[in-house]
């Protein structure tokens, strides 16, 4: 049952775009193995985030 | 032996469904329960996902799973991101889904229950679901093109700008019908205007929240607005018995628009994390917890459908807008049944995130029959009130008269017995000064929602479960507002950029005010003409938009079909051609008869030339002389406008059957420009978590 509500937990924050930092940030450890470059910083990283997702046709009627 | 039980499930499910059908249709007299409704609803769906959408996704489409998708492939973290399925879902559905299938319902509800009831079920799962299915499949093989782009690469020049041409005009109609729907929700409503008002500063804390106080916490920021939300609701309350405070948010409908405009003009130019982004959010919470507690309402009071089957005005003479069951039941339901808006999603952000091309019947149709559920729990909610009072609200007082005597007199004429004693003490119970002559959809439709809350949940706080209806419409319809102004913005930035190419800079601020203004004025200008028209503008709007819809629905089927037919599946092509014959026949008998039609309730030229022998001959009233002029020559204005839908929607359709021809006559055509096939490596689904 815990394990279901965690689950659940999850997928809310992920549908939410709560989880969305974390999601760059191990993205970024994946694929970026330069030592200098460094990642976003939470608050620069929420920006370009939110920007990037109202740009274009995001609702409908 | 289990493949024996599951076919006997099956048998069972097609046959209760077969019979909530047959009880919906065939009933008739007395009231009948809306858990058929549902039951009929569910049945059909679970049907037509198991074999028809399954049979799409095999056969027509032929998806595989081993390919690797785009979110694969061009993977950068940000907007290519494979995703697991759920996920995508509740994007995309969250997408989807808006005001439209909400008030499309309540308005058809003018029929009787059944013809509405049907064409959503008919409609979403052989039309609606169907579109979004093979939009979303085309561009998650073309990487995420867009329809508009599509078009362009596969048929030629000219569908694509009738696509994007379309999707303009749609735009500017559809905010313009929206405002009028929260505008009507507002009139002389303190209590629902300072709950909206005050969605306004709710959303900028939110957002203020998200960025600078607790950057990227969306979750915390929105369950403080949500909080904050219904603490407006019941704060409404306060304001509405308050004398002094009351009359700051009394208005009549002009002033409210001047607003609404005012506020559409501001909320284009404010950056988004200040008021959208934060207002989508919470509107996307209320939306989702309002549709899940809608429907447990109704499985728990289990209401009567008051409604009968059908009404006299099937012959065209209804009140709410004018015009036979056919083509009109059909335009006035587009979302929820089909709805060619959806094709843009489908072909924008979500074919970006599948992570396999088998997710795509679980949320493209999947999606598309939740939407289709939203809008039969619309009509439920319409047709459980009374057809007396369901009509007192939603008759404008051009049609029924302006004294509540006269309207309740016409309506009871009728055969819809109603009073204005009770309609008073509706409006008591819901704790606004009228509800007569309230068009649009939302108080009626919000009426129907406290009704089965309160019926379900207890009664005593019904005028409480009104504004929070209303509140729920209000602040989805605004982020549709806000963000159609932007993107119609977007769009005409880039249309003329190919004159001037400075105009393109999203971010050079004069281009910005400019095109901002230039859609604001467009559709503010339908909007005004829509409060001042006291036949209630709903009247011309609504099937405007309906036919807009549905023309860029019948778009996104004919790039489907001609697609489908390039690549040498003629034999399958009916499976969007179909749809697309009925689109077209629907629209262009529609747009026939607004242009044609000598009643002047569905006519615009008879409706303009009445008007004006009308004034020419002194007949009209002083207070209706003034606005007259505009009027006439708003008429005449619609009736070009849809006129040229038509001739698009008749262009793209013809230049597909020539690439079809031509295709088939083994003559040259555009070649397909699907991306080669690369294998997957992703193991498995995506972890939902990590």
């Amino acid at each position: 049952m815990i394990k279901r509500l965690k689950a659940f937990w999850h997928l809310v924050r992920r549908l939410s775009g709560d989880d969305a930092y974390d999601q760059y940030l191990a993205h970024f450890a994946e694929h970026h193995d330069a030592v200098d470059e460094l990642p976003l910083s939470k608050e620069a990283f929420f920006k370009q985030w939110q920007n990037n997702k109202w740009t274009g046709i995001k609702r409908c009627c | 032996m289990n493949h024996v039980f599951k076919k006997i499930g099956w048998i069972l499910v097609a046959l209760l469904g077969a019979t909530a059908v047959s009880a919906i249709a065939t009933h008739r007299g007395e009231s009948i329960n809306a858990l058929w409704f549902i039951t009929a609803a569910l049945c059909i769906y679970a049907i037509a996902y198991r074999f028809y959408a399954a049979w799409i996704i095999a056969k027509v489409l032929t998806v595989d799973e081993t390919r690797a998708t785009p979110a694969e492939r061009l993977d950068n973290g940000r907007d290519f991101v494979p995703t697991n399925k759920w996920v995508v879902f509740g994007h995309h559905f969250a997408a989807i889904a808006g005001p439209g299938p909400l008030v499309g319902p309540t308005l058809a509800a003018q029929f009787g229950y059944l013809p509405g009831t049907l064409w959503i079920l008919v409609g979403a799962v052989l039309g609606g679901c169907v579109q979004d299915t093979v939009t979303l499949f085309l561009s998650t093989r073309r990487n995420g093109k867009s329809l508009g782009q599509m078009a362009r690469d596969e048929l030629g020049p000219i569908g694509g700008s009738a696509a994007l041409i379309g999707t303009f005009a749609i735009m500017i109609i559809l905010i313009a019908v929206l405002g009028l729907v929260v505008v009507n929700a507002m009139k002389h409503s303190p209590w629902a205007t300072s709950t909206v008002a005050a969605t306004i500063p709710i959303a900028m804390i939110v957002g203020l929240y998200m960025r600078h106080f607790r950057p990227g916490q969306v979750l915390e920021a929105s369950a403080l607005g949500v909080a904050l939300l219904l603490l407006a609701v019941f704060m409404g309350g306060f304001v509405d018995h308050h004398p002094a405070l009351r009359v700051i948010f009394d208005h009549d409908g002009l002033t409210l628009a001047w607003w609404v405009i005012a506020y559409g003009l501001a909320a284009a130019v404010l950056p988004v994390w200040l008021l959208l982004a934060p207002r989508d959010y919470l509107s996307t919470f209320m939306k989702l917890g309002t549709v899940i507690v809608l429907a447990l309402a109704i499985f728990i009071w289990r209401p009567d459908v008051q409604m009968p089957a059908l009404t006299q005005f099937i012959d065209g003479t209804g009140p709410i807008f004018g015009g036979a069951l056919f083509p009109f039941v059909f335009i006035t339901i587009a979302c929820g049944a089909v709805s060619g808006f959806h094709a843009l999603i489908a072909s924008g952000t979500t074919p970006k995130l599948i992570a396999n091309e088998r997710d795509i019947r679980m949320i493209a149709y999947g999606g598309m029959l939740l939407e289709s559920f939203v809008a039969i729990m619309a009509m439920v909610a319409a047709t459980v009130l009374e057809p007396g009072v369901f009509f007192a609200i939603n008759s404008p007082a051009g049609v029924v008269g302006k004294e509540a005597a006269d309207a309740v007199a016409m309506i009871s004429s009728w055969g819809f017995p109603v009073t204005v004693e009770q309609m008073k003490s509706l409006a008591t119970d819901m704790g606004e000064s009228t509800l007569f002559a309230r068009t649009g959809g939302a108080p009626s439709l919000a009426v129907g929602m406290a009704t089965i809350f309160g019926k379900a949940f207890g009664q005593g706080l019904l005028a409480l479960w009104y504004h929070f209806a209303i509140m729920f419409e209000a602040i989805f319809i605004l982020t549709t507002l806000d963000a159609g102004t932007r993107v119609g913005r977007f769009m005409l930035q880039d249309m003329l950029s190919n004159i001037w190419p400075k105009m393109g800079q999203t971010s050079w601020y004069p281009s910005v005010i400019l095109t901002s203004g230039l859609v604001v004025a467009g559709w503010g200008y339908f909007l005004y003409i829509g409060v001042i028209d006291p036949n209630g503008g709903v009247n011309i709007l609504w099937p405007m938009f309906g036919i807009a819809n549905q023309m860029l629905a019948a778009i996104a089927l004919s790039v489907g079909t001609g697609i489908l037919i390039k690549n040498g599946k003629l034999k399958y092509a009916w499976v969007t051609g179909l749809p697309l014959v009925w689109l077209v026949t629907l629209t262009t008998s529609a747009a026939w008869e607004k242009i044609t039609s000598p009643d002047i309730r569905v006519g615009f030229f008879a409706a303009a030339n009445d008007l004006a022998s009308k004034l020419a001959a002194g007949l009209l009233p002083p207070e209706k002389a003034v606005v007259a002029p505009q009027l006439i020559l708003n008429q005449r204005l619609d009736a070009w406008l849809t006129l040229f839908f038509v001739v698009m929607l008749w262009i793209v359709v013809l230049d597909m059957l020539r690439v079809c021809v031509r295709y088939l006559a083994g003559k040259s055509v555009r070649p397909n420009t699907e991306t080669p096939y690369v294998a997957t490596q992703l193991v498995n689904s995506i972890e939902p978590v990590r």
